[in-house]
């Protein structure tokens, strides 16, 4: 893993929402292929690093270099960034005005300007790797929570990124429906994608995650592989934050 | 109906027989004191009449003022969207300069009274405009013009009146457009903020965005508001009669001056106004209904 280019750069990160500040100098680095999981209390500030990483956000202090693109607000390569690096939204955030297919074809076909018949053709193709093509015709409203976050995985997929961000897919969800959404991103991950993920689905992490994080109050406070962090955490407020979460 | 009469109480009884004995005052002091001669036989020559000499129907006063109000109306309506959109849009731009000028046109146009407003439009926009196009000479030659004429004819009316009744759609499109933007604006926000970074994050532009994820959300849910802004603009029309522009209210004002019909021909008018706006409302929220039903 540590020969393969580093895909995702963050040099000492700093992110204010006025007086509150989200990010302490953060420094981290993903490299193509890796699998990580980012994990933490509520607002320790990783679904904001995750926001930075394709411009949702922009951070105020530090270097940031995403899939060869140094990130500057108004950075006119924001755009052809975004189109390369996938997010999945805990809210799913399909478009309720489109059917399912329309929502996959809409960014191939309106962004990069693939025909409607090759983007219909990439849209039902990963359809059927999240394991729904007979919804296609649907509308969003009419689909389970999973099978929307599912489609909201291959909208982002149908732009063929290289790097996949994922803000707590499942938090969102019915428990029944989890494991429906966590098995498309493990069957993902077997194709080599680079994936992001901020989660608590610790099971998740055990099974793909090649390396985890731990943030606590904007600050990455511990990072590793994740039988070591699981098995032996270094700091208390991992150790306490690991047991409040596995307790159940 | 047989269900209503027995709900109505003895109460209900009083407060109908009052409002009769007060209407049955008005009538008889009206034609009592004042004197005044009903001619309703004559109102039905001023909607469709009977050319007796060249034994065809002709167009009448009212029914032309109700032609054109409706002509005027759809162009206008038609142009304030238009307008109105892109005042939404501009209200929610991320340039200031652009967000400033956006607010300042609307607040303007919701704090001074209508018929300055449509003064103001008039003599220094629309006017302007119809005397630099010279639009006035341009629509008498199509008027003379045998061939072109119908098809003009058909969506204008008289080509004489094309200038008046295309500054009258203006001059309403203007002062409309504050409030359709107002409408537009409050549709664009509703748009949950969620919907605006999934379409960045697969690359949109900040037009693409607008264009197909929020404005057609947006649409859809200030359909209704729209719809009673259109009534209110059939409304509001009556105020360009003062700039002279012969729709119904103006040809109902010529009526009466030229036949003192007082009394006739602003009931006449007013049912007009009345059917027309009521049996849009009807039709809108019948179409809503509908709209609701199939989801």
């Amino acid at each position: 893993m540590n020969d393969r280019k580093p895909v995702i750069v963050a040099r000492n990160i700093d992110k204010f929402f006025g007086d509150f500040q989200a990010l302490r100098d953060v420094s981290i680095e993903v490299r193509a292929g890796e699998r990580m999981v980012i994990c933490g209390p509520s607002g320790s500030g990783k679904s904001t690093l995750l926001r930075c990483f394709n411009a949702l956000e922009t951070h105020d202090a530090g270097q940031l270099i995403v899939d060869g693109i140094e990130l500057r607000p108004e950075s006119p390569d924001i755009r052809k960034l975004r189109q390369n690096v996938g997010m999945v939204f805990q809210q799913f955030n399909l478009f309720p005005h489109l059917t399912v297919l329309e929502n996959l074809m809409i960014g191939p076909v309106k962004v990069r300007g693939m025909r409607r018949s090759e983007a219909e053709a990439t849209a039902r193709k990963y359809l059927e790797r999240v394991h729904i093509p007979e919804q296609a015709e649907k509308f969003p409203a009419q689909l389970s929570g999973g099978q929307q976050q599912r489609v909201a995985i291959a909208r982002s997929l149908c732009m063929e990124p290289r790097i996949m961000l994922f803000d707590e897919p499942t938090s969102a969800l019915d428990p029944e429906m989890i494991s429906e959404v966590l098995e498309a991103m493990v069957e993902l991950a077997q194709t080599g994608m680079t994936m992001v993920v901020v989660t608590h689905e610790m099971g998740f992490a055990r099974k793909v995650a090649d390396s985890m994080v731990f943030m606590d109050g904007g600050e990455i406070v511990e990072s590793g592989p994740p039988q070591e962090v699981f098995s032996n955490p270094r700091t208390e407020r991992c150790r306490e934050f690991l047991s409040q979460i596995l307790a159940f | 109906m047989r269900n209503l009469i027995r709900k109505l109480r003895w109460p209900d009884y009083l407060i109908l027989a009052i409002l009769f004995v007060f209407f049955g005052y008005v009538w008889f002091t009206v034609g009592g004191t004042l004197n005044y001669n009903w001619r309703w036989d004559r109102i039905p020559n001023q909607i469709v009449g009977y050319h007796t000499v060249r034994e065809e129907y002709f167009v009448g006063l009212l029914l032309r003022g109700l032609i054109a109000t409706i002509r005027i109306c759809i162009y206008a309506a038609i142009l304030a969207v238009i307008l109105g959109t892109i005042l939404g849009m501009a209200r929610c731009s991320t340039n200031l300069t652009i967000r400033m000028l956006a607010r300042t046109y609307m607040e303007c146009l919701r704090n001074i009274p209508p018929v300055v407003v449509i003064f103001i439009f008039f003599f220094f926009f629309s006017q302007q405009l119809v005397d630099a196009l010279d639009l006035a000479r341009w629509s008498r030659n199509i008027a003379r013009n045998d061939e072109a004429s119908p098809l003009w004819e058909f969506f204008f009316g008289d080509m004489r009146r094309f200038p008046a009744i295309i500054s009258g759609a203006i001059v309403l499109a203007l002062f409309q457009s504050a409030f359709v933007g107002e409408i537009v604006r409050a549709g664009i926000e509703s748009i949950p903020r969620g919907q605006r970074e999934a379409a960045k994050s697969i690359g949109m532009s900040r037009f693409a965005e607008m264009r197909y994820i929020v404005l057609p959300q947006a649409f859809k849910k200030v359909v209704p508001p729209l719809t009673n802004q259109f009534i209110t603009l059939i409304k509001d029309s009556s105020i360009v009669s003062l700039i002279a522009i012969p729709e119904l209210t103006y040809n109902t004002l010529e009526l009466v001056a030229s036949t003192r019909m007082i009394f006739e021909a602003w009931l006449t008018t007013a049912a007009f106004y009345f059917v027309l706006c009521f049996g849009l409302s009807r039709f809108f929220a019948r179409l809503e209904r509908r709209r609701e039903g199939q989801r």
